[in-house]
């Protein structure tokens, strides 16, 4: 795949360290921010729109629509960068701000101009100490060279750029619950409306844009070579390049930049090099995280291309793009465990019906792993699961219930076998060896 | 000591609470700090805390007792936190941690008796495709090919020598994978 043409890994093509601001600079490096400057707001919004850039941290809202909504007469604005990367199975924000951080910047910046904001946060996760730290100190460099600041590059246009640390609570990656946490409450979501981008709704009550760190890095390269070249790459509903994290039982985890256009196939077999183990083939794939529904790793599943559209028709999302495969030594009864026992631990607490239903759905499969559980607890878990879908304050209630209500549907069997027959006791599940 | 008062900490309290416009949002990571000088979140840090961000002391609680990283007793000079998500475990994660907290002779969430280490096993830590893996306050612990008992012997036996070591030897397998990700 020598021939693909990377976005976000830009420094791969012309094989540049970017982490020093005058190699990013060299190559084309706020060369985008140039061309925001010398627009008008409404004509960078436009560029954007145009393009087909969607969200990157799941939902794949259509970025320029989402800057659209900022009302214009309203005095103080806000960016914030979403940075909190804690899906289980993702690590391609971190590879963004480890290797191509000014990029990010540069495309913050781009945003926060569009939209008229004059600060901007960047919301880490607590583990991306270091992250923060190379990011603050870039922000000073970028400083040196009227970057950042007062009168950015001459135009007039003052931003100033700040990072926060988050301290270990994946639901601060919910993004009304990233306001409440950058607000110095507890990171909890909020009821909505308003949404952030109302007045009202976003961080202090102001209109807010909340994207993702891959989505902002787009913006730099959308802005110099246009909205056609970004909407050239890619498939129709899904333009540009994505970053694919890939980890499991494969020979090559690691993240790769792909066009959305890409199968799974090409990724999972030719880039990654198939299954890691010899003699073994592949089972199943999470392509989103713990979050998506699991399908099945058969032929047509591998031959299904990784955009939103396509995913949607195999019965799963492409989402933050986190694929976790399984061999076929893997019970997906301890898959779903494990999944659960997350969005147990992960659970804010606001709303009854996702923290007594992590609470329950933990408490039946351990039963069920341990091999005392019944056909009914099937049933049981499967109602809870379906009653907890679409009734709760923020997305993490349906996310939890997707490990129980897909395994059941696609892998039925692997519950099955270790449910009571007879009031026997069945077989415990197994555990995965180390090294496998 | 304090952190209110304290010239350690002056100027980076000051920078926190000058970067938003409200100086309770300043209350993480003046938490940070509370707990860089404690070792641990305690009720003195949590009322300077309040104090410095116009708030009350109960609430600068809930927000400590809200997040994992904020530790509400003392811990080891090194946390040890080692990645047991469904990643990692599909690489041995499990194991992993079970024979490390075995090899320091502690029980999940202890600290050893010289109060060297504290060890526990937490959610995806965004390293993956590095499984199993870990972090050691706060700074990721990755090899090539991921993290094996051998490791954490070597990794145990050199911050018993002395931080410096420990940190070259964190250094060395840091770089390792770096040159992996730069040829990839
Ligand atoms: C429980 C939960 C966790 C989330 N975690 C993240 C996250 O870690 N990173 C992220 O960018 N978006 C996350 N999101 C999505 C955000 O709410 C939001 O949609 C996103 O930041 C918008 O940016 P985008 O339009 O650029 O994708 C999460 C959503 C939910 C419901
Ligand atoms: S669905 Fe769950 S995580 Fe989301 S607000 Fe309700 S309790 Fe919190
Ligand atoms: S599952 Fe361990 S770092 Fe992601």
């Amino acid at each position: 795949m020598s021939e693909t043409k990377h976005i976000l890994l830009r420094w791969k093509d012309v094989k540049a360290d970017f982490r020093k601001l005058a190699e990013y600079r060299k190559h084309e490096g706020f060369e985008g921010l140039k061309k925001a400057l010398a627009a008008k707001p409404e004509e960078v919004i436009d560029v954007v729109k145009n393009s087909g850039l969607r969200g990157r941290g799941g939902a794949g809202f259509p970025t320029g629509v989402k800057w659209s909504f900022i009302p214009k007469q309203e005095p103080i604005k806000y960016f914030v960068v979403n940075a909190d990367e804690s899906e289980t199975g993702t690590f391609k924000d971190r590879l963004i701000m480890e290797t191509n951080p000014y990029q990010l910047l540069e495309g913050l910046l781009i945003g926060a101009y569009a939209i008229g904001a004059h600060t901007a946060y960047i919301y880490l996760r607590g583990e991306f100490w270091d992250i923060a730290a190379q990011l603050d100190a870039c922000i000073e460099e970028m400083r040196k060279e009227g970057l950042v600041g007062k009168n950015i590059l001459g135009s007039g246009y003052d931003c100033e750029i700040y990072t926060h640390l988050g301290a270990g609570a994946y639901i601060c990656g919910e993004e009304t619950a990233l306001l409440n946490s950058l607000e110095g409450k507890l990171g909890q979501p909020r009821v909505r409306p308003p949404f952030p981008a109302n007045k009202g709704g976003g961080l202090y009550g102001e209109p807010t844009v909340v994207n993702n760190v891959e989505t902002i890095a787009n913006v730099p390269w959308i802005m110099t070579h246009g909205a056609d070249a970004y909407k050239a790459i890619g498939t129709e509903q899904s333009a540009g390049t994505k970053l694919y994290c890939v980890s499991g039982h494969v020979k090559k985890p690691g993240v790769y930049e792909l066009p959305f256009s890409a199968t799974f196939r090409e990724l999972l077999v030719d880039i990654c090099g198939g299954p890691s183990v010899e003699g073994r083939s592949f089972k199943a794939l999470l392509p989103s995280g713990g979050s998506g529904p699991i399908v099945p790793l058969n032929d047509k599943v591998l031959d299904t291309r990784m955009s939103y559209e396509d995913t949607a028709k195999i019965g799963t999302i492409i989402g933050s793009a986190s694929l976790i495969v399984m061999d076929d030594s893997v019970d997906i009864t301890w898959v779903a465990s494990k999944v659960t026992k997350f969005f147990k631990h992960e659970s804010c607490g606001k709303c009854t019906p996702c923290r007594e239903g992590t609470y329950w759905l933990d408490k039946v499969i351990d039963r069920i792993m341990a091999g005392e559980g019944s056909e009914r607890d099937i049933t049981l878990i499967e109602n809870v699961a379906k009653n907890m879908a679409g009734i709760t304050l923020c997305a993490l209630g349906e996310f939890a219930a997707n490990p129980i209500i897909h395994t059941i549907k696609q892998f039925p069997d692997d519950f099955k076998q270790h449910v009571k027959k007879d009031g026997k006791a069945a077989k415990p599940v197994a555990l995965p060896a180390a090294g496998d | 000591m304090a952190i209110i008062g304290n010239k350690k900490y002056q100027e980076r309290i000051n920078e926190h609470l000058a970067k938003y416009p409200d100086k309770r949002s300043a209350v993480m990571p003046l938490l940070y700090i509370a707990q860089e000088e404690y070792g641990w979140v305690n009720d003195e840090g949590i009322a300077e805390v309040a104090q410095l961000c116009d708030m009350d002391a109960t609430q600068v609680k809930s927000i400590a007792g809200f997040y994992t990283m904020y530790s509400e007793k003392p811990k080891g000079k090194y946390w040890l936190q080692v990645c047991t998500d469904l990643a990692c475990a599909l690489r041995g994660a499990d194991e992993l941690h079970h024979e490390l907290l075995h090899e320091l002779g502690i029980e999940e969430g202890g600290t050893t008796e010289d109060g060297m280490f504290t060890a526990e096993h937490v959610m995806c830590l965004a390293g993956c495709d590095r499984a199993p893996m870990l972090q050691c306050n706060f700074h990721f612990v990755e090899a090539v090919g991921g993290l094996t008992m051998a490791h954490l012997r070597e990794l145990i036996a050199a911050a018993r020598q002395d931080d410096k070591t420990l940190q070259k030897l964190i250094a060395k397998w840091r770089d390792e994978v770096n040159k992996q990700v730069q040829q990839s």
